[in-house]
C-alpha cells in the first residue's frame, strides 16, 4: 500500500522565529497519527504547513503519492483549533455544512444537500442544529459542526487541530467513535493534534512527539516511553497537588 | 408625481441613482460583513483626491479621479496584506495622504471652483449622460461578478477555510478593493464624497439586522437601497432639499424599523461575534 502522507524535512520559518525543523513522517491509509508536544512545539503549524497555508514553507510535502499542492481540495477536511468563522454572519449550520462539500457559500440549498448535511451532522451527535443561527452554537456544537463540515466532503485526509476542545467528556468518546467508523469505512487517514495522551494511547495507530522537531514517531508504545515524554516535556506525567505558589499567598 | 418623471434631469437622477444603490447594496454586504465600512469613508476621501487633480488638469473628473482612487484602494490592500497593520489603521494612513494631496490640488487651481463642491456633497440633479453611462458600465460589471457571490461569501465567514480550499482568496480581495473603488467615485457624483459610504454601508447594515441567511441578507440589501433611494428622490425634489443626504436620511430611517423589529424579535442581546479570540 502506498504512503498517504510523506513529510519529508519539513521546516518552517516564522519572521525570525524556526516554528519546525527537520520534521519527517509518513502514514498509510487507515492510519490515525496523533500529534503530541508541549506548548509552541509548533503542532499547529505542522498541520497548516501541510494544508499549504504557510507561504515559504522548506522540505516536502507528499499526499497520496503527488505534491500536496495539486491534490484535489476537497480530499481534505480540516477542522481549526481556532475557529476563525465570523460568527455574527447570517448562516444557519445547514449553510455551514453545505459550503463544505461545495467549497463556496450556498446561496440556495438543494434538498439532497439538505439531506446530505443532516445525515453528516446527525452522525456527529448535532442532527438537531441543522437549522440553528451560527451565530448560536456553543463552543461544543460549534466543534461538532466543523466536524460535520469536513467529514461532509468525504475527506480522504481529516486534519483535526486539538478537536475535543470545547467539547465534553461523553461528547469526546463519541466524537473519536464517528472518526473511527467513517476511518472504517473509507480508509481515510487522520492527523490529529491533541494534548491527551490517553486519546492518544487509545486512539491513534501512530504517535508524533514534537518539539519543533521529530522527539519520536511510532505506534503509542513506542513513541511515548519516559525517555520521549521527558525529552517533549520535561517530566513524564502530571498529577494533580496543592500549588505552592497558592498556599503561601 | 408622473409630471417629474417626465423631466429628463430628473429620469437621469432616478437611474443613476438606484444602480449606483443596488451596486452599493451589493458590495455593501461584504463590507459589512468583512468588517471593512471604514473603507467607503477611506476610499470617497482618496475619490476627492483625484477629483481635485483631475480639476487642476482639467477635463472629465471621472477619468482621472477613477485611476487616482483605484490605485489607493490597491495600495490599501498590498499594504495591508504585507504588513502587520490593521486595516483601519491602513485606511487611516491613505485616506489622509489622498485628502491632503487633494488640498494642494485644489489650492494650485488659479479660478475658484464649484465643481470640487458638487462632488463632494453630491449632486444627483446634475447627473450628466456621462455619469450616467458610468454608473451603468459599473453596474454590468457588479452583475458580472454574481458569479462569484458564493466564493466571496465562503472567504467572508471562513477566510481560513477559503485558503485551505486554495480558493484565490488574496485575488478576490484585491478585485473587491478595485471594484469598491470604482463604484465610490461614480456614486460620490450622485451622493457626495461625504455621504457616500453611507451607500455601502448602511442598506447592508440594516439588511443584516432582519436577515437569517446571507442570500436574504443580500438581496434585502439591494431592495433597501434601491428603494430608498428611489423614496429619497422624490423626498428631496418635494421638500427642496439637498438629494444626497436626503436620501442617507431615509436610508437611516430604514435602519431604525430594522433595528426595531429586531429588538421586537427579541434579538437585540449580546450576539456571539466572533470565536477568534
Amino acid at each position: 500500500m502506498s504512503e498517504a502522507i510523506e513529510v519529508n524535512r519539513l521546516e518552517v520559518q516564522l519572521g525570525d522565529y524556526r516554528a519546525i525543523t527537520d520534521v519527517s513522517f509518513s502514514a498509510r491509509p487507515g492510519d490515525t497519527v496523533a500529534i503530541l508536544g508541549p506548548n509552541g512545539a509548533g503542532k499547529t503549524v505542522l498541520i497548516k504547513a501541510i494544508l499549504g497555508l504557510i507561504p515559504g514553507a522548506g522540505g516536502e510535502v507528499r499526499l497520496f503519492g503527488r505534491p500536496a499542492s495539486e491534490v484535489p481540495p476537497e480530499w481534505i477536511g480540516y477542522v481549526p483549533q481556532v475557529k476563525t468563522l465570523d460568527r455574527s454572519f447570517p448562516a444557519t449550520t445547514c449553510d455551514f455544512v453545505v459550503s463544505g462539500k461545495r467549497r463556496s457559500w450556498p446561496g440556495r440549498i438543494t434538498k439532497r444537500e439538505h439531506e446530505m448535511a443532516s445525515r453528516v451532522l446527525a452522525i456527529v451527535g448535532a442532527g438537531h442544529l441543522c437549522h440553528k443561527l451560527l451565530g448560536w452554537l456553543s463552543g461544543g456544537e460549534l466543534e461538532r459542526v466543523y466536524l460535520a463540515r469536513a467529514l461532509v466532503r468525504e475527506p480522504r485526509l481529516l486534519l483535526l487541530d486539538e478537536p475535543a476542545t470545547g467539547i465534553d467528556i461523553v461528547g469526546e468518546d463519541d466524537m473519536y467513535c464517528y472518526i473511527e467508523a467513517y476511518q472504517k469505512r473509507t480508509e481515510a487517514v487522520v492527523l490529529m493534534v491533541t494534548h491527551d495522551w490517553l486519546a492518544a494511547r487509545h486512539h491513534a495507530s501512530q504517535v508524533l512527539l514534537l518539539n519543533r522537531r521529530v522527539v519520536s514517531f511510532g505506534a503509542p508504545e513506542v513513541a511515548l516511553t519516559d525517555e520521549s515524554m521527558r525529552a517533549a516535556f520535561g517530566h513524564v506525567g502530571h498529577i494533580h497537588r496543592p500549588c505552592p505558589e497558592a498556599r503561601d499567598a | 408625481m408622473l409630471e417629474v418623471l417626465s423631466l429628463g434631469f430628473m429620469q437621469r437622477a432616478l437611474a443613476a441613482g438606484v444602480v449606483t444603490a443596488l451596486i452599493a447594496g451589493y458590495y455593501g454586504v461584504f463590507v459589512v460583513q468583512r468588517g471593512m465600512s471604514f473603507i467607503g469613508s477611506g476610499l470617497a476621501h482618496a475619490a476627492f483626491g483625484g477629483v481635485a487633480l483631475a480639476l487642476l488638469l482639467g477635463g472629465e473628473p471621472l477619468w482621472i479621479a477613477v485611476p487616482f482612487t483605484v490605485i489607493i484602494a490597491l495600495l490599501i490592500t498590498w499594504v495591508r496584506d504585507r504588513t502587520t497593520l490593521s486595516l483601519d489603521a491602513v485606511i487611516g494612513v491613505f485616506f489622509a495622504t489622498a485628502m491632503a494631496l487633494g488640498i494642494i490640488f485644489i489650492s494650485r487651481i488659479p479660478t475658484y471652483t464649484i465643481d470640487a463642491f458638487t462632488y463632494l456633497f453630491g449632486s444627483v440633479l446634475s447627473v450628466t449622460w456621462t455619469d450616467l453611462w458610468a454608473v451603468l458600465a459599473v453596474g454590468v460589471i457588479a452583475a458580472a461578478t454574481l458569479p462569484l457571490w458564493g466564493r466571496w461569501a465562503y472567504a467572508t465567514i471562513d477566510r481560513e477555510a477559503a485558503l485551505a480550499d486554495r480558493l484565490p482568496v488574496r485575488l478576490d480581495d484585491y478585485i473587491l478593493s478595485v471594484l469598491i473603488a470604482v463604484t465610490i467615485v461614480v456614486a460620490a457624483k450622485v451622493v457626495g464624497i461625504v455621504l457616500v459610504s453611507a451607500f455601502l454601508v448602511i442598506p447592508a447594515a440594516s439588511a443584516r439586522l432582519v436577515s437569517r441567511r446571507f442570500l436574504q441578507m443580500t438581496i434585502i440589501s439591494l431592495l433597501l437601497g434601491a428603494g430608498t433611494a428611489v423614496v429619497g428622490l422624490f423626498a428631496s425634489y418635494y421638500l427642496d432639499a439637498p438629494s444626497g443626504a436626503t436620501i442617507i436620511l431615509t436610508q437611516t430611517a430604514v435602519f431604525l424599523v430594522c433595528l426595531l423589529g429586531h429588538a421586537l424579535a427579541g434579538r437585540l442581546t449580546r450576539t456571539p461575534r466572533s470565536n477568534s479570540s
